[in-house]
């Protein structure tokens, strides 16, 4: 079978008028399902532009990526977005919730682009918030969450489509290390439980830690990438929660 | 339909965040529509009007003047040298088959007295059908009649104007006034007809026989002529041909020869209304075009503010361009946004359109007359506003780049 995410050789150089700035240089590396992927580096390292190149939100420049043996290349903008809607859950540092909106109706989002009639609408919402312990929050705003129980909304938010895979941009940037504990232990669950695959950026190293596989990024190339022979093996480091 | 509503709810939540500023951006199609709803009311007021004083003066209309005559070089005007007598007048109506009546005129400024009032009003020497003709009914009394014609006796029927300055309260038939220091017995009295196109009050004016006002009024140095005869086509469709018949006729009648022009001048009422409906159209045609460039300017108020708005909710933008809308779903969104803007300022600029309507009229006097269509046409022209001031800045939103958009503090 092949993997779930296929990378050959991606390039990616940004032009700033006459100046050509490599952001990729060269990545090639294969990502399977249910694997749990921490990518690290330093700002500028390239981990950004190849998460937004795993997420469908950016094209390579030259070399090849394939999700579940799909690529991007030549797709229009729409059909990007349709991708990115059904196959792909992102997760941000500063949460991104639509402000003014409660729990369910961000939750709800990507459902109403995928044109999901209101009834199943409501199935999915309830489940996906569910799964990252929301309930009781259901009818809230951002602005009466705390950091953790937003970012909780934005992970119900990413899986609310069942996607291939969750994409989180230093998830717990935002949090303090007990929260950021929590949403580690939930990225767990999910990814142990339900088969999740996810892709996780991140600086710290024992946020990193969670993850079964490391993959760190330098100067656009990967460096190291090395498998948790711990965590494979089946010990898992807990959260507090 | 269910992201239609969805787009809905977003757009009116959206505008409901900034009360004050939706409420002023509104304010400029608010305006825009209530302008154009009043200019168009007062417009078709106008027109209305225009069209009851053509029905106020009959139908099938011609109005043959004398005069226009060439006397040594020298031009005169239309009824100012008699060249029309009453003979001209009986053959129109005994050989042209098209024409119903005929009432030629004789008349005169003249003072008229009743006990120690008087008036100086208009006196029409002419026939009894002169009435049929205006379709003007009477208010109290008789008409003169073919005998008083034929008699030359001396009465007259008085319009509203003249019976009210000169007699108040009192019912004026039966009564003697003087006109010119004759005396006339008054016979009757007619309803009131109010302004002409021209703005000249049509009740202030007295009928009398036109053999009397020959004999004893203003029949001195052309005896058996009249300045004016007033004809009645049969039908809407006899009018132009009677016209032709007319002018044929006079021209035999006077012997005038092929290199000759008119001594007389024949003119279609019908036309001459036709041409005032026309310019009464043209203002109101002109009203609507100034109020609507207050609504243009409205729109260009709901474009900035769109503008802003995109700027403002780019990071919104990006949230759901990443999690999956397309271009489409983005230019929806806007595109309702400012059509609900444009669309409510339209409501409720139709509610502030037609009060201040009703309060220009209550002050002005002006004639004003409300239609449907016009107010439909107000609406759709406010959502259509919307629409195209709300497209361009809903199209730079749809296609923000989702990456600078997530990104964008």
């Amino acid at each position: 079978m092949e993997p779930l995410i296929q990378v050959e050789d991606l390039v990616k150089i940004y032009r700033l008028g006459e100046v050509e700035i490599p952001a990729i240089r060269g990545v090639s590396l294969a990502i399977e399902r249910s694997e749990f992927v921490a990518i690290m580096g330093a700002s500028g390292s390239g981990k950004s532009t190849f998460m937004n190149i795993l997420g469908f939100l950016d094209q390579p420049t030259s070399g090849q990526y394939l999700l579940e043996g799909m690529s991007g290349e030549r797709l229009s903008r729409d059909e990007l977005a349709e991708i990115r809607n059904r196959k792909i859950g992102f997760i941000f540092q500063g949460f991104n919730l639509l402000s003014r909106t409660s729990t369910l109706e961000n939750v709800e989002l990507p459902l109403i682009y995928a044109q999901v009639p209101s009834s199943r609408r409501k199935e999915m919402v309830k489940k996906s918030v569910s799964a990252v312990g929301l309930e009781g929050r259901e009818h809230h705003l951002p602005s009466q969450l705390s950091g953790g129980q937003q970012q909780r909304v934005a992970i119900a938010r990413a899986l609310v489509n069942e996607p291939s895979i969750l994409l989180a941009d230093e998830p717990t940037g935002n949090l303090d290390s007990k929260t950021s504990e929590e949403i580690m232990a939930i990225f767990q669950r999910l990814n142990r439980d339900l088969g999740i695959t996810i892709i996780m950026i991140t600086h710290e190293s024992d946020i990193a830690s969670y993850a079964k596989r490391k993959i760190l990024f330098k100067d656009g190339s990967v460096v190291h990438d090395e498998r948790n022979v711990a965590l494979l093996a089946g010990k898992e480091r807990k959260g507090n929660t | 339909m269910t992201a239609f509503f969805a787009s809905l709810r977003i757009a009116v939540r959206a505008l409901m965040v900034n009360k004050m500023r939706s409420a002023l951006t509104m304010l400029g199609i608010i305006i825009g529509v209530g302008a154009v709803i009043a200019m168009i009311a007062v417009g078709s007021g106008a027109k209305a009007r225009i069209a009851e004083q053509i029905a106020s003066m009959g139908s099938n209309i011609l109005i043959v003047l004398s005069g226009s005559s060439t006397s040594g070089g020298m031009r005169f005007g239309s009824g100012t040298v008699p060249t029309l007598t009453v003979e001209d007048a009986k053959a129109i109506v005994n050989e042209i088959p098209a024409v119903r009546y005929i009432a030629p005129d004789l008349s005169g400024v003249a003072q008229v007295v009743y006990g120690n009032q008087n008036w100086s009003t208009v006196v029409h020497g002419t026939y009894p059908e002169v009435l049929e003709i205006r379709e003007w009914p009477l208010d109290s009394g008789r008409s003169f009649t073919q005998q008083d014609l034929d008699g030359a006796t001396k009465v007259c029927v008085l319009g509203k104007t003249v019976a009210e300055n000169l007699f108040g309260g009192i019912d004026p038939v039966g009564q003697v006034i003087r006109i010119k220091k004759v005396p006339f017995t008054v016979v009757g009295v007619l309803a009131p007809k109010g302004q002409s196109t021209w703005g000249q009050d049509q009740d202030d004016t007295i009928f009398v026989p036109l053999t009397t006002a020959q004999k004893k009024l203003f029949g001195t140095t052309f005896p058996g002529m009249v300045r004016v005869i007033t004809v009645q086509a049969k039908g809407p469709d006899d009018v132009r041909e009677a016209e032709v018949q007319i002018t044929d006729l006079l021209r035999q009648r006077h012997r005038l020869q092929p290199n000759q022009d008119n001594d007389f001048s024949v003119r279609n009422l019908t036309e001459v209304m036709a041409s005032a409906e026309q310019s009464a159209n043209v203002m109101s045609l002109l009203l609507g075009a100034i109020a609507s460039i207050s609504l243009i300017v409205g729109g260009i108020g709901i474009m900035n503010i769109m503008l802003v708005s995109v700027t403002e909710r780019t990071r919104e933008i990006g949230i759901r361009i990443a999690v999956g809308a397309k271009s489409r779903d983005i230019l929806f969104q806007f595109l309702i946004e400012s059509l609900v803007l444009s669309m409510m300022g339209g409501t409720l600029g139709i509610a502030i359109g037609v009060a201040g309507t009703f309060v220009l009229s209550a002050i002005t006097q002006w004639p004003t007359l409300f239609s449907i269509q016009a107010i439909l046409l107000a609406f759709l022209f406010s959502g259509s506003v919307g629409v195209f001031f709300g497209f361009y800045p809903a199209r730079k939103a749809s296609l923000l780049n989702p990456i600078e958009a997530l990104r964008y503090e």
